[in-house]
């Protein structure tokens, strides 16, 4: 490869934005198209339905309801931009910290928090959402994310495939392998890496020592990308440009979006043991549904009405999440042998009948 | 004459004539055919959109097979030998075997992993080791091993029919067996154990490189004048209990003869199946001939560590025929 087509696929130096920490536009030309005033409004108001699905999900872990939460509270922008720069049928790989990606994929909550309610692994057919289930091994998904891509693109299809990963997944080898294998055999994958600056309570400075995360991808020959992951009108005019890379048959885009997990980990988790307040506080300052609602009514691209709508359906949606999450989830003990293997082996079928016996006696008790 | 790699090729050769979604992919698999040849011309048969080599990187080459899978291919892929497949290992343990599970049976993996495996070809360190436990332990995977040329073939056929992952693990020092067999053939399905020599007085359940050994043991104890039934498992999982009990329930006595390490091993689970079904017929201690609990030894030492006929003949000796007790293993008791 020639110089100047290794420095084609290199980032930009800082991170792409659109929009200051207070709203207002950045001025100066920009490498990418900006979205439609459009795609800006709905971006909005699942961004604000969104955390407020988030709050509920931690609330209901509190009382109980779901076994954990990995919240995604700071990193909306992500979360939403992700879903709406593609198709609907285009195919997502999540981690468990996607739940609010899930969500606004149109995925039916309950649904959606079936694996930390523990009521089953994964609570939606993924093919039906083209949604991979939510995955706790890191960046293991992002190996099936490249497979599932040249699968599609064999088959003579133009879907392209996003995985996320988070910071510290960009450790894990599988990452790495998913890169060069998507890059060799030319996949449509946008690698979307949600870089919220920790690993449960490992800085970013420990999982790196390369001047962005973005940078791995030229190695590979990946064309790579940063953006301010709090830059909802950012994230989505790259990701945008990435999915469009992907899908005329450019092969695969890296995009890192600097963000911050406002939350702890997961509920389980205490974030004061190992990062200061003041630094969270930094990063409240650049709330990405403030930055986009200042900057679409500097715009008149949103009313009082529309906010007060967004807010109306955010809380609709919480009380629906509430109902349907308070209800007990339907259990089935027999269902645990039926899908080991498309056919059970005799040794299963042995196993189910003492189980059933089991059940049998508990009922014969009660 | 058809070598077991011979009909392990000729096996893919007709499954991606068959079906357009059959593909094959890993390192070396290409042009050169595998180290092996057992995907030699199937590149330039198929094409390389069929065939193909990949970077060199195991998790990588199976979750990418998991990725196609779902994306309604067939994959099998090639892991070059035993102990190099275990960089794969969490995409075996973790997605390979539990995607069913995970989605309820909406999503399924028809996909194989070919791994050539166990030793006595005078391998180096890493190039020959017995890995079937870690698979066998891992609910969602079959687990297959021919021990004969009709096997390799029928059985590697069935796999790639199979809607669920198979790990095909294939006896290196077998891929150079021999027999006149006109494919194609097809012989018993998955999850059942073929009877490779009937007798009465015992009964050896081996799988892999270790059935002919058990055949070969058979045939120096007949000599001797015992009469000693032979059962190659073909499939760990499923597993035949019917045939391996039906057999040591008539025989009354078994050894199981493994080449992997003994502890904690595939030869360990069926000692304690055979146990816990036959225990009222049995005459004596079931036993085991493995291999010793060490790592593989250098080539030049393989020799001392494989069970061979003379050790499952000093076995047959200790199940006592003059109800004498075998006082061997009561040491550590005493």
């Amino acid at each position: 490869m020639d110089r100047s087509g290794a420095e084609a696929l290199l980032p930009s130096a800082e991170p792409v934005r659109f929009l200051t920490d207070s709203g207002a536009a950045v001025r100066g030309r920009q490498r990418y198209a900006p979205p439609e005033p459009e795609v800006l409004r709905r971006a909005y108001r699942d961004m604000v339905v969104g955390r407020r699905f988030d709050a509920q999900a931690t609330a209901l872990t509190k009382q109980g309801r779901l076994a954990v939460y990995p919240s995604s509270h700071g990193q909306e922008a992500c979360q939403v931009g992700a879903v709406l720069a593609l198709d609907e049928g285009d195919w997502l790989f999540p981690t468990y910290r996607e739940s609010m990606a899930l969500v606004t994929r149109g995925i039916e909550p309950t649904e959606v928090l079936a694996l930390l309610r523990g009521s089953a692994h994964c609570g939606y057919d993924p093919y039906r959402h083209h949604v991979a289930p939510q995955c706790t091994p890191l960046a293991t998904q992002t190996v099936h994310a490249a497979g599932l891509a040249y699968a599609e693109r064999r088959k003579g299809g133009d879907r392209v495939v996003l995985a996320f990963v988070g910071d510290g997944a960009t450790s894990e080898g599988d990452f790495h392998e998913a890169l060069n294998f998507a890059a060799v055999f030319k996949a449509p994958v946008v690698f979307l890496v949600q870089n919220n600056r920790y690993a449960i309570s490992v800085p970013l400075e420990r999982q790196t020592a390369a001047p962005s995360l973005a940078y791995k991808g030229v190695g590979y020959g990946v064309r790579s990308e940063q953006v301010d992951g709090n830059d909802p009108v950012a994230v989505l005019a790259v990701l945008a440009a990435a999915a469009e890379h992907a899908r005329a048959g450019h092969g695969p885009f890296l995009v890192e979006a600097h963000t911050y997990r406002l939350e702890s980990h997961t509920n389980a988790d205490d974030a004061s043991r190992y990062r200061s307040d003041a630094e969270a506080e930094q990063w409240r300052r650049r709330d990405p549904i403030a930055r986009l609602e200042a900057y679409l009514r500097r715009r008149g691209h949103l009313s009082d009405e529309d906010i007060a709508a967004a807010a109306r359906r955010a809380e609709e949606f919480a009380a629906l999440v509430r109902e349907r999450m308070n209800a007990d989830p339907e259990l089935a003990p027999m269902g645990l042998f039926e899908h080991v293997y498309g056919t059970p082996t005799p040794q299963l079928d042995e196993q189910r009948e003492l189980l059933r016996t089991e059940l049998e006696a508990e009922e014969a008790l009660s | 004459m058809t070598t077991m790699a011979q009909a392990l090729n000729a096996a893919l050769r007709d499954a991606m004539d068959g079906d357009e979604r059959v593909v094959v992919f890993g390192e070396d698999v290409g042009a050169l055919g595998g180290v092996f040849r057992v995907t030699d011309g199937l590149t330039a048969k198929f094409g390389e959109d069929r065939c193909f080599d990949t970077p060199l990187a195991e998790a990588g080459i199976v979750g990418f097979a998991v990725g196609m899978a779902m994306g309604g291919f067939r994959p099998v892929v090639e892991m070059q030998f035993d102990a190099f497949a275990y960089p794969a290992f969490e995409q075996i343990a973790s997605h390979v075997a539990k995607t069913r599970n995970r989605t309820r049976g909406q999503v399924e993996l028809p996909l194989v992993i070919r791994v050539p495996y166990a030793g006595g070809i005078g391998g180096v360190e890493h190039h020959c080791d017995s890995s079937e436990s870690y698979y066998a332990h891992t609910p969602g995977l079959k687990v297959v091993t021919p021990a004969s040329v009709e096997d390799a073939y029928s059985l590697l056929r069935e796999a790639i029919d199979d809607p669920d992952p198979v790990v095909f693990l294939e006896p290196k020092k077998l891929y150079w067996s021999k027999s006149e067999v006109a494919l194609p053939v097809r012989t018993e399905p998955f999850g059942r154990a073929a009877i490779r020599r009937p007798g009465a007085d015992a009964t050896l359940v081996a799988y892999g490189p270790a059935v002919p050994v058990a055949v070969e043991a058979a045939r120096a104890a007949a000599e001797e004048g015992w009469d000693l039934e032979v059962v190659d498992l073909r499939t760990l999982v499923p597993f035949d209990d019917a045939t391996v009990v039906a057999s040591v329930r008539r025989t009354g006595r078994c050894v199981v003869v493994s080449e992997a390490a003994g502890f904690a091993g595939v030869g360990a689970e069926i000692a304690a199946r055979v146990q816990e079904r036959c225990f009222h017929s049995l005459e004596a201690p079931v036993l085991r001939v493995t291999g010793f609990d060490i790592p593989y030894p250098p080539p030049m030492l393989e020799h001392h560590h494989l069970p061979n006929v003379d050790r499952v003949l000093d076995a047959l000796d200790r199940l006592q025929r003059d109800d004498v007790p075998d006082t061997r293993h009561l040491g550590g008791a005493a």
